[in-house]
């Protein structure tokens, strides 16, 4: 099969908002993404938090809200990921690994979650072995959600995922409030995935974790995408070309924990053109037109210092 | 908490809510300017009636007694199992309680557990999708229906189903001039029918807009996205989580709903002339029976804080989070 596994051009998300008494508006979380992911590859889409990032993994699995729409193209194996398609294949062949404990519901046993209402031998046989891979006893299954730790939750709604025997995995924020050895084993855990074939899209705000274990990582700045590159781009500062991701670069601790004055503007109050400009050294008058994606060695850039375009 | 503690403590709480509710219908019916003697005896008859006449009937009804005393003689009474006798019926409270609460509590059942299925039947409705047609009709209904006394739908019932239709008896709990060897189970029935409709149709929205806004709630939950994420079809998502999670909040509801059912039954019953305890606590009310009264409120109150208690209980056992937690202490 030729092709990525997971394509995404040019998704724009947007959230309607009712502001003042019945007048709506529409808020542009995530505007002109792109993004591949392989089989066998892990990337990382990198945004703030609370940046509406979820939404991109909500997208992908056609589970947005009421209330938000989306707008551009995703192709799965090459053809459109339609609603049909969405319907036959999420839970089988795509599988979202959400965030918190809030996502399993807290009257049920842990090991009927997993199992997803499976009955049978083979099933109880599966799922007490991939709970048992990730070191979780049988007694676990005969816990209810409120009785699991932070890590155990994780590792829960991971079993979950792997239960299918996912072609494509999309992580969302798995690691907050995780202390930094079972945060690394975590993503440790989707790496395994991405060893047996799958591909792995991972949603976080933790440049660090990424770039500990993605192969690409994809940098969002107030809901566009600034930059794509692999991570080993992050050794160096003149790897990197757009000016956020060297600032990003250059917070890093073992970099010199140097921060930029300001912040990533609200949606509702985004300037013209790149969302960086205010905040940008090297920003011209060009800068608030629309800024196109740029070409590099590594990925793309969205920045007119760059010389090429896509 | 150990479960003896626990019991103790029920006992504690219903032992301390009866005294307060005996006390404050004490104090109220003292206040009341319903005159036993006028309302019972009448004006006329009084004036014919010699002053010495007039003494005796005094005494039976209390007049001039300081109400401390009388409440602290029926307190003590009450304490030795006796609810005294009741002054209109001359006969003993218990038994025309005992009598009355026969009449009612197949009503008050039928109207409880109509009221409760029907009412999570149309939340489930109304609250599977938040703002669908389902739900606009639903709720519509409800609001209509909760805004609208009890009493005034008894009586559109009547005048519909009796009056215009004659499908069913206008009121009482059996045939008029029948006796009560002769009457029928499906007599009973027939006459329990509108005041059972009348007695729910209230308690229907109230069920249904709780259970709504909770199964609205639960679908618009993390747990159901994840659900739907992982390919559950919407029956299933409804099945599996919805229900389950709704299932004890309703519980709760329909336990707490007791006291409605308690409360509207005193109007439908009236209204229906249906010879139940509601309408004996209006005789009784009106008629300045002061011992019957406080016995109805005794057993009313009791029986609503059974329910309320019984709801506690079944959360405890039911809910594994309150059930767990309690064995983890």
């Amino acid at each position: 099969m030729n092709g990525h596994l997971l394509e995404v051009k040019g998704l724009s998300i947007s959230f309607i908002q009712y502001d003042r008494g019945l007048h709506q508006v529409s808020l542009p979380v995530i505007r002109d993404l792109g993004v591949t992911v392989d089989r066998g590859e892990m990337v990382a889409v990198i945004g703030s938090s609370g940046s509406g990032k979820s939404l991109l993994a909500h997208a992908v699995m056609g589970i947005l809200p009421y209330n938000a729409s989306a707008e551009g193209e995703i192709l799965y194996k090459g053809e459109p990921l339609t609603e049909e398609r969405q319907k036959a294949l999420r839970g089988k062949e795509i599988v979202l690994v959400p965030q918190s404990v809030s996502y399993l519901d807290p009257l049920m046993k842990v090991g009927e979650q997993v199992k997803n209402g499976r009955k049978g031998p083979s099933w109880r046989e599966k799922c007490r072995r991939i709970l048992g891979s990730y070191g979780l006893g049988p007694e676990t299954e005969a816990l209810y959600p409120f009785q699991l730790s932070g890590g155990m939750t994780r590792r829960v709604l991971i079993s979950a995922a792997v239960m299918e025997e996912p072609e494509l995995v999309i992580a969302d924020e798995p690691t907050p409030g995780l202390h930094l050895d079972a945060a690394k084993r975590v993503l440790g855990h989707f790496r395994e995935m991405t060893e047996k074939g799958a591909g792995v899209l991972l949603i976080t705000h933790d440049l660090e974790l990424a770039l500990q274990t993605a192969d690409r990582v994809v940098v969002l700045y107030a809901g566009t995408a600034v930059e794509e590159t692999d991570s080993r781009a992050f050794d160096r500062e003149d790897t990197l070309y757009h000016p956020y991701t060297r600032a990003l670069y250059r917070a890093m601790p073992e970099h010199g924990f140097r921060s930029e004055p300001g912040s990533q503007p609200y949606v509702k109050e985004l300037p013209a053109g790149c969302p960086y400009r205010p905040r940008c050294t090297m920003a011209l008058p060009e800068c608030s037109c629309e800024v196109p994606l740029r070409k590099t060695d590594r990925g793309f850039v969205r920045c007119i210092h760059r010389e090429a375009e896509v | 908490m150990d479960s003896a503690k626990w019991v103790g403590m029920q006992i504690l709480r219903m032992a301390v809510l009866l005294a307060a509710v005996t006390v404050t219908v004490f104090a109220l019916l003292s206040l009341s300017p319903v005159d036993p003697l006028t309302t019972n005896v009448g004006q006329t008859a009084l004036g014919s009636m010699s002053a010495e006449q007039v003494k005796k009937l005094q005494e039976y009804w209390g007049v001039g007694v300081p109400p401390t005393v009388r409440f602290l003689g029926w307190a003590k009474d009450l304490l030795r199992g006796d609810l005294g006798i009741s002054l209109l019926y001359r006969r003993p409270v218990i038994e025309v309680i005992g009598e009355r609460f026969f009449n009612s509590v197949w009503l008050m059942a039928a109207a409880w557990i109509l009221s409760g299925l029907i009412g999570f039947f149309l939340g489930v409705l109304a609250g599977r999708k938040r703002g669908g047609t389902a739900d606009k009709l639903v709720t519509g209904y409800c609001l209509i229906t909760a805004s609208t006394p009890a009493f005034w739908i008894a009586m559109v019932l009547l005048m519909v189903f009796a009056v215009w239709l004659k499908w069913l008896p206008i009121g009482l709990a059996v045939p008029i001039g029948m006796s009560s060897a002769d009457v029928s189970l499906s007599d009973r029935i027939a006459h329990m029918i509108l005041p059972a409709l009348a007695l729910s149709m209230t308690g229907i929205s109230n069920i249904a807009l709780h259970t709504r806004e909770k199964l609205a709630a639960v679908m618009e939950s993390d747990y159901v996205l994840f659900a739907r994420a992982r390919g559950e079809t919407e029956r299933s998502v409804l099945i599996r989580h919805g229900l389950r999670n709704i299932a004890l909040p309703a519980l709760t509801l329909q336990f707490a709903s007791v006291s409605e059912i308690f409360g509207g039954s005193v109007l439908v019953e009236q209204v229906f002339s249906y010879p139940g305890l509601g309408q004996a606590a209006v005789t009784a009310g009106l008629g300045s029976d002061v011992p019957l009264l406080m016995g109805i409120t005794v057993i009313t109150a009791a029986v609503v804080f059974g329910g309320n208690t019984a709801a506690n209980i079944l959360y405890g056992l039911i809910d594994p989070r309150m059930r767990k937690g309690r064995k983890k202490r």
